[in-house]
């Protein structure tokens, strides 16, 4: 038997791949470095390279061909060496290609945030959608795309600053497209050096620009905290109400998969800790969309918390003209009447999918996602525990000084006689984020911990 | 091996940065500015302002003294001559200033009423921020005044944003963002400066070299201590001002003013100047002796170089005496507005901290 040619991992994040296109056929000599195909992933059409020298056999997976599983043999080269080995990606492949049952390649290390990665949809429609509203499939990506074409469309004013925004066409893909509609005045690369540009951006909104300053991820916004806490979100009282900034820093904040600590944290608990600031943490595609448009017509600044992980999820998004959201309200995306969970981003999807399994074991649990983190919408998750009586956060983030706490916190003060139970909090593990792959995975929160936690406050 | 700490102003007339070796001698560079010539009116109103300045400035210390004024107040006494010759060639409405927490003079000479100014720096509700900023916070945006801002370094980056703002409106405006020669050594400054160049950012960038960060003088913080050469390795040209010297500063505003409408992107120009105070009320000024600076109070004295430049035009005490008792007046009013004015509500706690509701 030949070279199995599979299907390369070509980003941390990627399961999946559409094989673009060949440019080998069967029969053709390649050598160590020929480019055999053209990979596309949720972010950008990779080149993939063969590394060994022979004739290109069998193709097995013809050229178009979608949802092509990472580690699929998608074709055979008849080597030299006769032996099986699993050609390399020309870049960032930072996993070991995912073997198929029969092959003995090392496994792949399975992240932890794998489990974390759950598109289960609301059980409700957000009933600020009218009846009858038909629904267009989109992308998380796509949806925060649209919403600052939308608005760039709206208002002359709106430009996107960030480092590989423009021609790039985003590091994340988000700004794909924007470029090309709106030109490089208004789509605008930048060095790398967050301080600086974040400052300019903030300047520019004080000037009377409105700023979508994107940080490629939240992490390196630490760099440029200063300008987010000191310069923007303390002017307008500085001032007596005189100047004001209206600007949105937004990016991925969370952990991603199998970068490590310094590039995985929650910087929500942060932001959120700030008077001034206006923050948010959408998990469905239709409230990144609605929630982001809100964003930039804010006249105040705005930290919009997005999530690598989420990105690539579908999920079904109004067909609405000018789809705007209200800032500060929760949503229920689940009813309920035993248990309520409350969380926010990615962790939504966890806490929908231990509410299925408490579902089957005849727990009923409420599910609310607070959208925005700040203002926080108090009113909808004590409104909520005054039905279940019971109440547990879940949090994808670290434990102390969290969201989860501040929520316990507020129940404490507010809904102490409606508790029959203590608040508990489904957070990550309080270590910097780990890599390797068990660690990592023992690190972050699932639905399982949602789903113990759940039956603890139950007394079941 | 320390440095001699001796300021080193320049009396000179301004010097352009010559081009570094092997640095591209075709590339076009700013002409080496001239000394402004001012009408006896114009130099009367620059003398006029540079005391309002400095009378200020003295009842600000001494309210400061009495308790009515709190926090951190910095003041501007001995620099005049550098907001009152740069404000000058500004077109108010149109161009932008933003400067640190030094900044009591720049809202001054641009012509922002004292009484409001002092209300704030005693936390009064009649302050220009509601009594909520003080003394480092102060803004007007009526004036194109962008604060006002106390974190050493920031208003270099906003200012970046605020010339950003007037390249993509095509207003024509220019952005002045001062800061001084601690601020000078802050990472963000520099990334600043190669954005502002990289995109021709309208923007005139202003070192007041007052000798003294804090306690810490020029030549022991900086590796390159003329700091009008700290733009170059951005391209960014720079110049050395005299700047206890009105004629010198408007000099060289009109020339950095030409070279940034030309489309030519930013320019730096480095005020050599002297605070006579402390760096804040705070400060003993141990860093530095008497005969310092009252070396610079005899020799360099930015007010009393106007009122040789007025006696040369013919202009004589009494008229000058005039000017000198408006402008008490002017600022014993500010004060007594300033105490007498009420405190702010107790709703003002809640109040600006969002523009919306949600």
């Amino acid at each position: 038997m030949g070279i199995a040619i599979k299907m390369p991992a070509l980003s941390p994040t990627m399961e999946e791949g559409t094989l673009a296109k060949w440019l080998v056929k069967e029969g053709d000599e390649v050598r160590s470095g020929d480019i055999l195909a053209e990979i596309e992933t949720d972010k950008a059409t990779m080149e993939f390279e063969a590394v060994d020298e022979g004739k290109i056999g069998k193709i097995m997976i013809a050229e178009g061909t979608e949802g092509v599983k990472v580690g699929t043999v998608i074709a055979e080269m008849a080597g030299e060496g006769g032996e099986e080995a699993a050609p390399a990606p020309k870049a960032e492949a930072k996993e070991a290609p995912k073997a198929d049952a029969a092959s003995e390649a090392p496994k792949k290390a399975e992240s932890g945030t794998s489990k974390l990665a759950s598109d289960v949809k609301a059980s409700v429609q957000d009933p600020a959608i009218p009846e009858g509203t038909e629904f267009v499939k989109t992308t998380v990506r796509e949806a925060l795309r649209d919403a600052m074409a939308e608005e760039m469309r709206a208002d002359e004013r709106v430009f996107v600053i960030g480092e590989e925004v423009a021609e790039y066409q985003g590091a994340y893909k988000v700004t794909q497209g924007l470029l090309d509609e709106f030109g490089a005045k208004r789509v605008i690369d930048t060095p790398i050096t967050e301080y600086g540009f974040a400052g300019i951006g903030t300047g520019a909104a004080m000037g009377g620009l409105r700023p979508v300053v994107e940080f490629m991820t939240f992490n390196f916004a630490m760099q440029a905290i200063d300008h987010i806490i000191n310069s923007a979100a303390k002017t307008n009282y500085m001032s007596g109400g005189q100047m004001r900034c209206p600007i949105v820093f937004r990016g991925p904040n969370g952990a991603a998969s199998r970068v490590g600590a310094q590039h995985s944290q929650n910087y929500g608990p942060w932001y959120a800790a700030v008077p001034g600031l206006i923050v948010i943490a959408p998990y469905d595609a239709a409230d990144a969309k609605g929630l982001l448009k809100a964003a930039i017509r804010s006249q105040d600044p705005v930290v919009f918390l997005e999530n690598e992980l989420l990105y690539g999820r579908s999920f079904d998004v109004p067909k609405i003209d000018d789809y705007v959201l209200p800032i500060g309200k929760a949503r229920i995306m689940r009813p309920g009447s035993d248990v309520t969970l409350v969380s926010y981003s990615i962790g939504v999807g966890l806490a929908l999918e231990a509410a299925e399994t408490l579902a089957a074991e005849g727990i009923d649990a409420e599910v609310i996602d607070l959208r925005t983190l700040r203002p926080l919408d108090t009113a909808t998750v004590l409104e909520s525990l005054k039905k279940t009586n019971r109440l547990v956060v879940v949090e994808e983030g670290w434990p102390t000084c969290s969201i989860a706490s501040e929520i316990a916190a507020v129940v404490m003060e507010q809904g102490f006689d409606d508790l029959d139970a203590p608040v508990l909090r489904v957070a990550n593990e309080d270590v910097p984020l780990p890599y390797a792959a068990n660690l990592e995975k023992a690190a972050l929160i699932d639905s399982a911990r949602v789903v113990a936690a759940a039956k603890k406050v139950c007394y079941k | 091996m320390a440095k001699p700490t001796t300021p080193r102003p320049s009396r000179a007339t301004a010097k352009a940065a010559a081009p570094a070796a092997g640095a591209d001698h075709n590339r076009p560079r700013p002409e080496t500015p001239t000394d402004y010539k001012a009408s006896k009116e114009e130099l009367l109103e620059f003398y006029r302002q540079m005391v309002l300045i400095r009378r200020f400035e003295e009842k600000a210390g001494q309210l400061y003294g009495l308790g009515l004024i709190g926090g951190f107040c910095h003041l501007y006494i001995g620099q005049e001559a550098v907001a009152v010759g740069i404000q000058s060639a500004l077109k108010p409405g149109k161009d932008s200033v933003i400067t640190g927490y030094r900044d009591h003079g720049h809202m001054l000479a641009y012509g922002i009423d004292p009484n409001v100014i002092m209300a704030e720096l005693t936390g009064r509700e009649a302050g220009i921020s509601r009594g909520k900023g003080g003394s480092m916070h102060m803004f007007s945006v009526e004036h194109k005044f962008y604060g006002g801002h106390g974190i050493v370094g920031a208003q270099v980056s906003l200012g970046a944003g605020l010339g950003f703002a007037h390249k993509y409106n095509g207003d024509g405006g220019v952005c002045v963002a001062y800061f001084g020669d601690g601020a000078a050594n802050q990472g963000q400054v520099y990334e600043s400066f190669n954005m502002a160049e990289l995109w021709k950012l309208p923007i005139i960038f202003v070192i007041e070299n007052n000798q003294y960060a804090m306690g810490t003088s020029v030549n022991r913080s900086s590796a390159e201590d003329q700091l009008y050469r700290r733009g170059e390795s951005f391209r960014i040209p720079g110049i050395q001002v005299n700047g206890m010297d009105v004629l010198a500063v408007r000099g060289a505003t009109e020339e950095a003013l030409k070279w940034v409408q030309g489309g030519n992107g930013p320019i730096l120009l480095e005020m050599k100047t002297y605070r006579y105070r402390g760096h804040s009320m705070s400060d003993p000024a141990k860093y530095r002796s008497r005969e310092e600076v009252q070396a610079m109070r005899d020799k360099s004295d930015p007010i009393e170089g106007v009122k040789a430049y007025l006696s040369a035009q013919g202009v004589g005490e009494d008229e000058l005496k005039k000017i000198d008792q408006d402008i008490r007046k002017i600022v014993s009013e500010a004060a007594d507005f300033a105490e007498t004015s009420p405190e702010p509500e107790m709703a003002e706690l809640y109040t600006d901290v969002l523009v919306e509701q949600y």
